[in-house]
């Protein structure tokens, strides 16, 4: 069995005037441990309502998530969670944020031996110095590293990430998503992440998950990345691989997403699970896969 | 921050803006002299042609009244006769009292209200009742069952206190944001926990918004209850004065309320800006 079973899982929500709206349903996926599946999908699919269920904040109308063998009834520290907003309390400086989890998770620790967990993290995200500042005091992107650090400190057994760096400027976006990719690689960290950028997602994920449009959206294809795990921000795009992928994601999102809803497209009982360029028909979906002109050079 | 020259400005301005109030008190204070008929002798009989003032006393008589008042600010002699110092202890005993049983109602009462929507429908009827009505209204109701006078006057601290505190705790705690709960939810932070280190930071600045209303309340009514109940305090104080008809005292005491009513704004504007964190 999977670490994490998503089983049928669906949410509806009561529609104005009487009725209910059906967001997702006949949602199927597996995470392996230590696998890191980011999630794409258009606003409104319901992507951050399925990781509130994960995270337990959220209950589903019907089906099911297990992690290692439990169902998810709740919320749990053994699901650390960045939010979309950072979510840190400004009152309390770096330091404290973080401390404050780390207590919740340990109660009976020392304080010395929280202080020394806590410094561990804020180092590894590199906020050293920045330890007595007060939220405010800091740029989005410190803030987010923040969060990020008191997800991490707790030592989940799975991370949930929702569109943890969408408020951020293209740069701070880059060096922060290289610091994941190094703590999520040092720490073996099983990761579930929602993103809107499809280059985020071809550098950090091992699976792509693809979401239609919703409502009644459906998770249409599970999308194997293929570059090789040691990709970077500034080579993987010399990779003639990178360019399949993503022109098979932009394809989803562009055409394929809706086509659903229409009916040009039969909704899949079961995600349909694809390897862009390495797979024959999922060659065959991509009209026009021509690469970049460097890439095309590289080959 | 505002330039140092124009704090100076605003001070010199200030001043300038006392002697004048000064100046005109003064001579509008100064004794007249009376038209002196030919009967020279019976006015001076009946006391007029003399310089004479209309009772009204001038700046000099306040600032002696004030150097008297504060070189024995604690002096008792008899129930009639007490320093300035003395009446403005009870008052201030009092006032703190009654606003330290009202922390201890509504600071709880309102994370109630603020955490549940049932208890809020429930009791907001009776707040929105009891808030309007002033709270020297209370005062035979409480000096009848209470039969003190003194703590009678504590009770209708507390009535003018509890509101704006309640609703103030019941709206910060309400609208502590979503997301910091949720956190407090994923990392499974036990309730106790999450009142003290989550909502209640979070609501502080509000909640001492709260109680800077109150103060400001407590402090206007204790001058009336005092006024209405007697035995001790300012506002006992001011109407024994007045009885006593020493307008120079009344004004002294004037003085009094208003310097300590800033203190006590000042006291907790400075608890507010403790707790209050920048976004």
């Amino acid at each position: 069995m999977p670490f994490l079973q998503v089983q049928d899982l669906k949410r509806t929500f009561p529609a104005a005037g009487g009725g209910t709206t059906t967001v997702f349903e006949g949602v199927n996926f597996s995470i392996e441990r230590g696998e890191f599946v980011c999630i794409i999908g258009h606003s409104g699919c319901g992507k951050t309502t399925i990781l509130n269920v994960l995270a337990g904040l959220d209950t589903a109308s019907g089906g099911l998530a297990i992690m290692d063998e439990h169902e998810i009834g709740g919320p749990s520290l053994e699901r650390g969670v960045v939010f979309q907003g950072h979510a840190l309390m400004p009152w309390l400086s770096v330091a404290s944020n973080i401390a404050f989890a780390v207590r919740s998770r340990w109660p009976d620790w020392p304080r010395s031996k929280v202080r020394q967990h806590c410094q561990q993290f804020i180092d590894m995200v590199g906020l050293s110095g920045a330890e007595d500042k007060k939220p405010a005091a800091l740029s989005g992107g410190m803030k987010q590293r923040v969060g990020i650090a008191r997800a991490f400190a707790i030592q989940p057994k799975m991370l949930l990430l929702d569109e943890p760096f969408g408020a951020l400027d293209a740069l701070t976006r880059g060096t922060i998503q290289d610091e994941l990719v190094r703590v999520v690689q040092a720490t073996h960290q099983t990761v579930f992440m929602i993103t809107h950028d499809v280059d985020e997602a071809i550098l950090l994920a091992d699976k792509i998950l693809l979401m239609s449009n919703g409502p009644n959206a459906v998770i249409a294809e599970i999308v194997e990345n293929t570059l090789p795990r040691a990709r970077t921000r500034h080579d993987m795009h010399h990779d003639p691989q990178f360019y399949r992928i993503r022109n098979h994601l932009v394809d989803f999102l562009v055409t394929r997403s809706k086509q659903f809803q229409t009916g040009e497209l039969e909704r899949p009982a079961e995600p349909l699970t694809v390897r862009p360029g390495v797979d024959a028909e999922a060659h065959r979906s991509i009209p026009d896969a021509a690469p970049a002109p460097r890439a095309a050079a590289n080959h | 921050m505002t330039p140092r020259r124009e704090i100076f400005a605003a001070a010199l301005l200030s001043i300038a803006f006392l002697l004048l109030i000064l100046g005109i008190w003064h001579v509008a204070t100064l004794p007249k002299v009376e038209a002196a008929g030919a009967a020279d002798e019976y006015a001076k009989l009946m006391g007029k042609g003399a310089k004479k003032s209309d009772g009204f006393p001038a700046p000099s008589q306040l600032a002696s009244a004030i150097a008297k008042h504060i070189a024995d600010p604690f002096y008792d002699k008899g129930p009639n006769d007490k320093g300035i110092g003395i009446q403005l202890a009870h008052s201030l005993s009092r006032v703190g009292l009654g606003f330290l049983l009202a922390i201890i109602v509504a600071v709880p009462l309102g994370f109630l209200i603020g955490m549940s929507p049932l208890f809020r429908r429930a009791l907001d009827p009776f707040i929105q009742v009891l808030k309007p009505i002033s709270p020297l209204a209370w005062m035979p109701i409480a000096l009848y069952t209470i039969k003190d006078s003194s703590i009678s006057g504590i009770f209708v601290i507390f009535i003018c206190s509890v509101w704006p505190m309640l609703i103030n705790t019941a709206y910060g705690v309400a609208s502590v944001r979503r997301e910091w709960l949720n956190v407090a939810r994923t990392l499974e932070v036990t309730p106790l926990r999450k009142a003290f280190l989550v909502i209640l930071p979070a609501a502080a600045p509000t909640i001492l918004t709260g109680m800077r209303i109150s103060m400001g309340i407590a402090w206007l009514v204790i001058v009336a209850a005092e006024m209405l109940v007697g035995g001790t305090g300012i506002g006992y104080f001011v109407w024994n004065e007045w009885n006593n008809l020493n307008l120079t005292n009344v004004i002294f005491a004037i003085l009094v309320i208003g310097i300590v009513g800033m203190a006590l704004d000042l006291i907790i504007g400075r608890l507010q800006r403790l707790v209050t964190y920048a976004e």
